[in-house]
């Protein structure tokens, strides 16, 4: 990332402002302050109406919404756009997202008419291409992943393991096992985990973590009980490595009467290599978002499929698709289904053409690769850089992820906040900070299948430096970081003690002195 | 008039049957810039351990325990408009809760100062 | 493999530096019985040209919308979308960046979500609104928990006026709550809504325009429920309404949610869509989803960040608002360009449009001799009765390419009450030779079937 920061402007714009700062790194003032009511980026006409349908319910309070014509709209957003950083502009090495690249095919298939232009409500027999879009979808995801079912609906990966929870638990109401209301949590598990058990009504039970960094199967042993209607565990897990005796646990589990839930979250290292239904689990979400390489979005739209066990599959919301004679059908109500429903409609189409076309791209065996490119990568990262930074779990080779700790920085004065924040200083998005919360400030570091050797090295070299540097006592270059940004730290104090939320007119100044 | 310690970093200023709560200069350091505190309803009943209040940094949220059994009798309302209290003026201005004690020998099983300093080594 | 950077020899070299003798040996953790175990039966990889001729084929089997006349709604609507938009949403640097957890390199992303809460605040006329939610459906099961939270009070009333699907996901989200009253599905009104409000009330939730296209009373049902201290949560399916209808929060709303997919977005055969969410300031401690807020950086420059994050998942865990992580980051984008572009004049027009032309609609429908529109009241979406089943019919003016709008049987399967009534919607891409098109395939239908 090239900055200016000779040109970097300072003070706030107000109403009617003009934007400042240099072209590449612009000042650009809010909507609010550039537009106003009366502009207008479109051409409608305005037509007379006829009221009565209104039952006297017009609006009254004023919109107050700024405008711009197209020409300030497009500047405004492109100028916005250079304040991001973006994995088309370099390295996103953020542990547990999964930012590899996005592939642009994807992009011109999902605007097809034919896919973004048909109404969810439109009668099936004039869909039949999505329901076998859907159809084929599903097939690859119960391929890849060895399960009996998949429900495609779940908008993210967060709604996919409500939905995944939502079905443990409707089984086990079916098996009168209602009583079961304890769910094992390991302490490294991502929070959503935590958050979606408490939401169903369920106790969390922390399961710790062996020395190693992987699930100590003797702690799950004996944390489970009669009263445990399930564990939920990420594998890879979020230290980003295998759990060896996974399968064990999933037997332990299953004697117990529990099911298994797996968080799919790192499914990249495992795609087409290894086949989570082979382990023993019962459910499984999937991020096409990550996994699959629909873009992120600034934080969305995902897609969240839940892949269901044998076991569960009964218990599969709706809609589901389904041969019907020569064609397909969607079912959209089962009359007594446990579960119902979890979102309107039918989920994330435009996902699933995104993911499925890349699936089709690779290929099964490209998406193998691209799972071993992955590993290889992490693995890489991991080996030029631990005689430097500290493995915290050095037994076993990592999978898709890097994890250091930040023994390295003790008696530095440096945090692993202010190392990060000195690497947006030489172009590269930091990695996932203070995460897994089970390693003293952790940075997880996944670079993905689509960095090349050559970005890996500059990345390892600049890791390497920013490392001397930081023992050597130039703490300057890490506390004041980033300075060569849009912005240098924020305030974020201030911003939660007195939430300014939407922007509001500055005080105008008194008729008179007008 | 004592004061009195737990490990989990409240004290309690005893005066007479009520006590006053907060955290330590020690806790609030650790915590970083308080930006949000929540306070229990006046009137509550709490054990001792019970979850009596949270304060809240940018990263984080912790929870505050009644270090001994009591009644809430009274909140500091000037905690919501300024949270910083807490941080300024732990033991004074950034008092959280008043609390009507029930069992005057929970007090006694509570650090004294110089115990607490000991564990803050 | 056009994707994956490393050659073969590059692929060696780095496993040379990592020390392992294969890629096999960077997987020995995983148990030799589920590595490479099986044969993968799926394609292999393809060029691109064949991916797409592919796809294309598949695109081909469906009908989309703007293939011919069509009226649906139902929560999903049919709206032109500027072409700055979905250029604009395409850059590098806003579709492939991640949730701005940096602030200092996400300044795009968090100007525009800030901007895009003030314009989701405005149109609904509250105080606050958050940085969107997945879609209107899960925003509105989330807003019940909010409620809950915010009253400590269990019942929860839902209008029989309400999406089926929004209640059908609310009742999913709330398994088996006694709590939970859902009032019957009905096209005449919204049911006995208000006489159900008690003490232990936290909210009623009315939709309006309701399912079925009426509009409803929101002034008397803000009363109603704040007069047992209940909350009025609002659900809109069109947002579009909102540059013609009063703002929900000026009548006295506490929790508006809503679809905003009609704004800058396409139909996507249901997803990914929007969610809004907008409450008053006093609330957002217990509102669910990630929030912008302004500040300043270390040179007092403004600047925005992602705030009161100790209400999300990621810090608060089991104790979190909501399980929400990501959300509808580039959807909200193409809603907040969209709506620059409108500004007031525009979404003020285009709101009109859409009346006009659904009164249009009303008109022309009411030509066709046994028809029966059910509204006395609309925006750009009305409920006919046939008198004949009105799934068959659509599924016949579908053969003739005409796509007439939903049976409510669809939604609602089993009810004899609602199976001759069909859901139709217009909007600015509605045509009078449209119209004309519909009313004459209709009267066609109805005729043979009725004979």
């Amino acid at each position: 990332m090239s900055m200016n920061t000779q040109g970097r402007p300072t003070g706030t714009g107000s109403a009617g402002a003009a934007a400042t700062g240099s072209a590449l790194l612009p000042n650009e003032p809010l909507l609010f302050e550039i537009g106003d009511t009366d502009h207008s980026g479109v051409d409608l006409p305005d037509v007379d109406l006829d009221v009565s349908f209104l039952g006297g319910f017009e609006r009254q309070t004023p919109l107050d919404l700024a405008g711009l014509t197209e020409p300030e709209a497009m500047r405004h957003y492109v100028r916005l756009s250079r304040l991001n950083h973006s994995i088309d502009s370099g390295m996103y090495p953020l542990g547990s997202c999964t930012m590899k690249h996005n592939p642009r095919l994807n992009e011109k298939i999902a605007r097809l008419p034919g896919f973004s232009d048909i109404h969810p409500l439109q009668p099936i027999s004039t869909v039949q291409g999505a329901l076998e879009l859907m159809n084929q979808l599903s097939h690859w995801l119960l391929t890849l992943t060895n399960t009996a079912a998949v429900a495609l609906s779940p908008k993210a990966g967060a709604h996919g393991e409500l939905l995944g929870m939502m079905a443990i638990k409707a089984a086990q109401e079916a098996a009168g096992q209602a009583h079961r209301t304890v769910v094992l949590v390991p302490e490294s598990a991502h929070g959503t985990n935590p958050a979606t058990a408490a939401f169903l009504g369920y106790t969390v039970k922390p399961v710790p973590a062996k020395a190693d960094g992987t699930v100590d199967v003797e702690a799950v042993k004996a944390a489970l009980s009669s009263e445990v209607a399930a564990i939920m565990l990420t594998n890879p897990n979020t230290c980003g490595l295998f759990e060896p005796q996974v399968i064990e646990i999933a037997q332990a589990v299953h004697d117990a009467g529990a099911f298994f839930y797996c968080d799919g979250a790192n499914f990249n290292a495992i795609m087409g290599v290894v086949r989570p239904g082979d382990l023993g689990i019962d459910a499984m979400h999937i991020n096409l978002h990550k996994t699959f390489s629909t873009p992120h979005g600034g934080g969305g739209p995902g897609a969240g499929p839940v892949v269901l066990s044998e076991a569960l599959a009964p218990f599969a919301p709706v809609p589901f698709v389904r041969r019907a004679g020569s064609g397909l059908e969607l079912v959209e109500h089962v009359e007594g289904s446990a579960l119902g429903r979890v979102t309107a409609f039918h989920g994330q189409m435009g996902m699933y053409v995104r993911a499925f076309t890349y699936m089709l791209s690779h290929g099964g065996d490209g998406l193998a690769q691209a799972a071993e490119d992955a590993v290889l990568n992490a693995n890489y990262v991991k080996a030029r850089l631990d005689h430097i930074f500290s493995v915290p779990f050095p037994d076993y080779p990592t999978m898709h992820e890097a994890l250091f700790d930040d023994s390295f920085l003790r008696d530095t004065g440096v945090s692993t906040l202010d190392f990060a924040k000195a690497l947006i200083d030489e172009g590269f998005h930091p990695m996932t900070m203070y995460f897994p919360l089970v390693v003293h400030g952790a940075m997880l570091i996944e670079p993905t299948e689509s960095e090349s050797k050559q970005t890996l090295d500059r990345f390892c070299d600049v890791m390497a430096e920013l490392a001397q540097d930081a023992t050597n006592g130039n703490k300057e270059r890490f506390t004041a970081a980033p300075m060569r940004a849009p912005r240098r730290r924020l305030d974020e104090t201030r911003a939660a003690r007195q939430p300014v939320l939407t922007w509001e007119k500055p005080n105008r100044l008194p008729k008179a002195a007008e | 008039m004592t004061t009195k310690f737990t490990p989990d970093h409240e004290y309690i200023r005893v005066e007479g049957s009520t006590g006053i709560v907060g955290i330590t200069p020690y806790a609030q350091e650790q915590l970083g810039d308080i930006v949000f505190v929540e306070l229990p309803v006046v009137g509550k009943t709490l054990k001792k351990g019970d979850e009596a209040a949270v304060v809240e940094s940018v990263k984080a949220a912790s929870e505050i325990y009644a270090p001994v059994s009591g009644t809430v009798t009274e909140i500091n309302p000037a905690l919501s408009k300024e949270p910083g209290l807490v941080n300024a003026d732990p033991e004074n201005a950034g008092w959280m809760f008043k609390i009507a004690i029930t069992d005057a020998n929970e007090v006694e099983t509570l650090l004294d100062a110089d115990g607490y300093s000991e564990l803050t080594l | 493999m056009r994707y994956l950077p490393h050659s073969a020899h590059e692929r060696s070299e780095m496993l040379g530096v990592i020390g392992a003798a294969d890629i096999e040996a960077l997987f020995s953790a995983v148990p030799k019985s589920a590595f490479k175990s099986f044969e993968l039966a799926l394609p292999s990889h393809q060029p691109e040209f064949r991916v797409e001729a592919y796809m294309r084929t598949l695109a081909g089997k469906n009908h989309a919308a703007g293939d011919g006349p069509f009226f649906v709604g139902a929560g999903a609507y049919r709206h032109h979308v500027p072409a700055t938009v979905d250029h604009l949403i395409q850059r590098s640097e806003w579709l492939t960046a991640y949730t701005p957890y940096q602030p200092e390199i996400s300044q795009g992303t968090l100007q525009m979500l800030f901007e895009f809460q003030t314009q989701v605040a405005r149109i609904t006329g509250m105080e606050v609104a958050n940085a969107s939610l997945y879609d209107g459906s899960t925003a509105t099961a989330e807003a019940v928990l909010m409620a809950r939270r915010l009253t400590k009070r269990n019942r929860i009333v839902l209008s029989g006026g309400l999406h089926p699907h929004y209640r059908d996901v609310v009742r999913a989200y709330l398994k088996d709550d006694p709590d939970l009253v859902c009032l019957a599905s009905s096209p005449e009104g919204q049911g006995d809504l208000l006489s159900q409000i008690d003490s232990g009330t936290a909210a009623i939730v009315v939709q309006t325009p309701d399912f079925y296209g009426h509009l409803r009373d929101l002034k008397s049902a803000a009363e109603a429920a704040h007069a047992q201290g209940a909350l009025l949560i609002v659900v809109i399916t069109e947002i579009v309404s909102l540059g013609l209808l009063e703002a929900p929060g000026a009548l006295g709303a506490d929790i508006v949610v809503a679809e905003g997919q009609s704004i800058g977005n396409a139909l996507n055969f249901g997803g990914p869509y929007l969610g809004l969410m907008a409450t008053r300031r006093e609330f957002i401690r217990q509102m669910p989803g990630r929030l912008c807020g302004e500040t300043v950086d270390a040179d007092g420059v403004r600047g925005f960040v992602l705030t009161l994050s100790t209400r999300e998942q990621h810090i608060r865990r089991e104790k979190a608002t909501s399980n929400i992580c990501t959300n509808s980051g580039l959807c909200a984008l193409a809603f907040s360009i969209h709506m620059a572009l409108l500004g007031e004049s525009g979404f003020v027009r285009l709101a009109r449009l859409n009346h006009a032309n659904a009164v249009k609609l009303a008109r022309m429908l009411g030509t066709v001799p046994g028809i029966e529109l059910l509204n006395k009241t609309f925006f750009n979406e009305m409920t006919i009765r046939l008198p004949v089943p009105a799934a068959p019919v659509v599924e016949m003016l579908a053969q003739a390419g005409v796509l007439a709008g939903v049976p409510v049987s669809r939604l609602e399967p089993g009810n004899a009450e609602v199976e001759n009534l069909l859901v139709l919607a217009a909007t600015e891409l509605t045509t009078h030779a449209d119209i004309e098109m519909l009313a004459e395939c209709l009267h066609a239908a109805i005729g043979e079937d009725g004979q």
